[in-house]
């Protein structure tokens, strides 16, 4: 059930109206019954995927939340038996106990997640090795990709992490915790969730909020114009240019490269919005998972604005374990010793940060321009790492430029055609294709398709170019609105035939503007099969 | 309290109001270039009396002429005719026909059954749109979408047609609430001429036989008027083209026969019709020009009083003042397409 087919306002229709007009107890068993249909209906089979997670960290939690108890109240039992030594050596035991249940549930999970999403990638390769050896040939699964695997996968993992290093308690209630992994707005695409942000409101009691639901729907009508009236109908000209990597070259690689990002940037964005928008409607908070991305004066700002709760996970579970493990303390003394303080310091950072940014790109997509585009970043953000000296010594001497609405402008301008270029490998579906389109870019001089017409080839009318300038001018406009706070809650200030006519306006746009129905290749979200 | 309710009423009525005139503008007007698509909605402001209705696609609308029908013969007759008009879809309008009146016999073209499903959204809307709402009507919808469409599309037009307002053109306002007489009776009159020259043979066919879903409408379809004592008559337009396999024709003689009906197919009655496809036919043989459709109507009113029975009911005085009104603008629009079309007559 796609967030913009019909079913799924009737969805929401009824799940509001239930909602409300049930007994509040009854409103997060509605919510995890509205779910599992939910996801029933994507694919039956898909539920069992979800429900095996659901029930293995929930066993894994619980199977580690009464071993701390079981620890804290044999520590406090025996607090005047025991002595330090005693009490470490219990801890110790009693820890590798929690972890050997973390270790198995991880691995499972992970396992499930790689074998669905990376064993045909897998066995790709090894075909590719095999024939060149002229060896024989590994078949190919045939798997389905559960919906929005590698969001609910991470965020149970993520629960599993905080459990077993004890910074939430675990949930005893099976279903509220199969709620939370499998809450319906956000598994498609995300916001990554805490267990504990998360849980502070979707378990709660909701009495009807005439202003909740209503700043919900006008999240919710935010979104769908961005991914109604922008991603999708740009779509056409998207798919145009990197379907065809043989005739689109040169110029058309930029232009390609631009639209694809605000594709990206308004289908993602869009989407959760939604997200966040039926959360609130219900009276749940959801996180923000994007903080005007494309303002970004750097890639390392960029990345601490975009997907950010993919980010934060990343930098949560996987860089600071890593970069605190004992072996790479070890590392860490060892380079200081070796290799001098500056190179000490830095290379633990790096290696830490070269598997995040593996991780990333592997979770991107079971595809080896995934993997690039997540090491092309890591190579970006580590020169400018490197390069900061520099820089530093350029403001130091041109303070005046350095502070300038211009240089500031420059910067954004910079990080935004970085960030465009690095999403070229995301549109190709070759490493080649990628590159040789790159190059085109240089090496192909047909920058007269800019103003000779070409661009009506597209799949796109002079009429569709209007209203993708008219959307992103509103995108653009919104978006330095919210430099000063919420432009929902500003509208919210001014009388009420203003606020009808921006709302019923924004619904019209939609309505009348949108890329949707017969004529149209509605595309699903961008994120759906992460 | 009150201020409040005053907001939200007028919110609402706001935005209904704009949404009931968007639709209007934005749904299709069929009333100059395609006008198919007004031919079945034309009906429901007829007097429902009539003898004789023909269902089927292009090869009744365009083949047969009620006023001619009712010149030479006194049959009252209309034709519920729409663009490659699917047999379910020809059931559900004999049934919404049923629902004002009961004729005395029902013509249907067989050329349907080739099909057993829907082949594309633009037939389907140019027959169902012009529907009044009724359990007919949704059930014809539920058994034309194609699995791309959607239920809701129907009942609000506007969301299948929002993006039209690139191409309105002056008649979408002009008929926002008013339309215009495109058909005769369901007649669609073309007085060109384009001889038919070279026509294609069929292609072989993997498999003759008409599908399951056809058959089930056939089946129903005769079931229905042998229930309402309607006499079913089968015929085969004198189209060339699309290809008509004599295989598929034997089957549809078989039927007949089974079912104690009448068929008729013209290709075979060419000599009786007179049709000459050399002046008959305004596009190369697949549908007859107004000279076909008089040839064809002056040889099946003469079948239908003769062989069905079907009496003569010049005289009514109601009849005879409807039908002078309805022959006067069927022959202004001959004088204006002859000219149009630069065609001198004779008479």
């Amino acid at each position: 059930m796609l967030f913009t087919s019909y079913s799924f306002f009737g969805f929401l229709a009824l799940l509001f109206l239930a909602y409300y007009l049930l007994p509040r107890r009854m409103q997060w068993p509605l919510l995890l019954g509205a779910s599992c249909l939910f996801y029933y209906l994507a694919g039956p089979v898909y539920l069992l995927y979800i429900l095996t997670t659901a029930a293995t960290v929930y066993l894994a939690g619980l199977l580690m939340g009464g071993n701390l108890e079981r620890q804290s109240a044999y520590l406090k039992a025996h607090k005047a038996d025991l002595s330090k030594e005693e009490k470490r050596a219990y801890k110790d035991g009693q820890k590798r106990i929690r972890f050997r249940w973390f270790l198995l549930c991880l691995l499972l999970n992970l396992g499930i997640l790689a074998v669905v999403k990376y064993a045909n990638f897998f066995i790709a390769n090894v075909n590719g090795v095999l024939s060149a050896f002229g060896g024989g040939e590994l078949s190919f699964l045939s798997l389905a990709l559960p919906l929005g695997i590698s969001f609910y996968t991470f965020q149970a993992v993520g629960y599993l992490i905080d459990v077993y290093r004890g910074t939430v308690p675990a949930e005893r209630n099976f279903f509220r915790f199969a709620l939370f992994v499998s809450f319906f707005p956000q598994l498609i695409q995300g916001p990554i969730s805490r267990y504990g942000d998360l849980s502070q409101t979707l378990y709660q009691e909701h009495p009807f909020d005439p202003k909740a639901l209503s700043r919900g729907l006008q999240r919710m009508l935010w979104g769908y114009f961005k991914k109604l009236v922008i991603a999708d109908r740009i779509l056409a000209a998207v798919s145009t240019i990197t379907g065809g990597p043989e005739e689109y070259r040169g110029a058309y690689i930029f232009v390609g490269m631009l639209f694809y990002t605000l594709e990206l940037y308004a289908d993602f964005t869009g989407g959760i919005d939604i997200t966040i928008g039926v959360a609130q409607a219900l009276g749940i908070t959801v996180q923000e998972n994007f903080h005007r991305p494309y303002f970004s004066k750097s890639l390392k700002e960029y990345w601490r604005r975009w997907h950010v709760s993919m980010c934060a996970w990343f930098r949560d579970y996987v860089f600071y374990p890593v970069s605190v493990s004992p072996w790479m303390r070890r590392f860490t003394k060892f380079s200081k010793e070796h290799l001098g303080e500056q190179a000490g310091r830095r290379l633990p950072v790096y290696i830490s940060s070269f598997l995040v940014w593996l991780a990333t790109g592997i979770w991107h997509g079971a595809n080896w321009n995934f993997i690039v585009w997540g090491l092309a970043n890591y190579v970006v953000l580590m020169l400018s790492e490197e390069l900061e000296p520099a820089y530093a010594r350029f403001h130091k001497r041109f303070p005046a430029a350095g502070g300038s609405f211009a240089y500031r402008l420059f910067q954004v301008g910079r990080t935004f055609l970085l960030v465009c270029c690095l999403n070229l490998f995301d549109c190709y579906r070759s490493l080649s294709e990628t590159f040789g389109a790159i190059l085109s870019m240089f090496t192909v001089p047909n920058w007269h398709i800019l103003w000779d017409g070409s661009l009506l080839e597209l799949g796109l009318s002079g009429l569709d170019y209007g209203i993708l300038a008219a959307g992103t001018a509103v995108l653009l406009g919104v978006s330095l609105l919210q430099r000063r706070g919420s432009v929902r809650e500003r509208i919210a200030c001014r009388p009420y035939p203003v606020r009808f006519a921006v709302w019923y306006g924004l619904f019209l746009a939609v309505l009348l503007m949108g890329a949707y129905g017969i004529g149209y290749d509605a595309s699903q979200f961008i994120y759906n099969q992460f | 309290m009150k201020k409040t309710w005053v907001k939200t009423g007028l919110s609402a009525v706001i935005v209904l109001s704009s949404l009931f005139l968007l639709q209007r503008l934005l749904t299709p007007k069929y009333v100059d270039d395609v006008v198919e698509g007004a031919f079945v909605a034309e009906y429901y402001q007829e007097e429902k009396d009539h003898d004789v209705i023909f269902i089927g696609d292009c090869e009744v609308y365009e083949n047969f002429s009620p006023v001619a029908l009712w010149q030479d013969y006194g049959l009252n007759t209309y034709i519920r005719g729409s663009a490659e008009q699917y047999i379910w879809q020809s059931y559900y309008l004999l049934e919404d026909t049923l629902r004002y009146e009961t004729p005395q016999a029902v013509v249907f073209n067989i050329q349907s059954l080739q099909f057993d499903e829907s082949q594309r959204e633009a037939y389907n809307r140019m027959t169902l749109e012009g529907m009044e709402w009724s359990p007919v009507k949704v059930k014809a919808i539920l058994a034309s979408m194609k699995p791309s469409e959607h239920f809701l599309d129907y009942v609000f037009p506007l969301l299948r047609y929002h993006s039209r307002w690139s191409e309105l053109s002056a008649a979408d306002v002009q008929y926002m609430f008013s339309t215009k007489q495109v058909s005769h009776n369901g007649y669609y009159m073309r007085v060109d001429v384009r001889p038919a020259e070279n026509v294609p043979a069929g292609k072989p066919l993997a498999d003759y036989s008409f599908g399951e879903n056809a058959w089930k409408y056939l089946e129903k379809m005769t079931a229905l008027c042998k229930e309402k004592g309607i006499q079913l008559i089968l015929i085969k337009a004198p189209s060339l083209y699309p290809y008509w396999y004599p295989e598929w024709d034997r089957q549809v003689q078989n039927y007949a026969e089974e079912q104690g009906l009448p068929y008729l197919n013209f290709l075979e009655l060419q000599e009786e019709t007179g049709i000459d496809y050399a002046t008959d036919t305004y596009d190369g043989g697949l549908h007859m020009n107004l000279s076909g459709a008089e040839k064809l109507s002056a040889y099946f009113g003469r079948y239908l009083r003769e062989e069905i029975g079907l009496p003569d009911r010049r005289g009514e005085a109601g009849l005879d003042a409807r039908w002078a009104e309805k022959a006067a603008a069927y022959e202004a629009e001959k004088l204006a397409q002859y000219e149009y079309y630069g065609i001198e007559k004779e008479n």
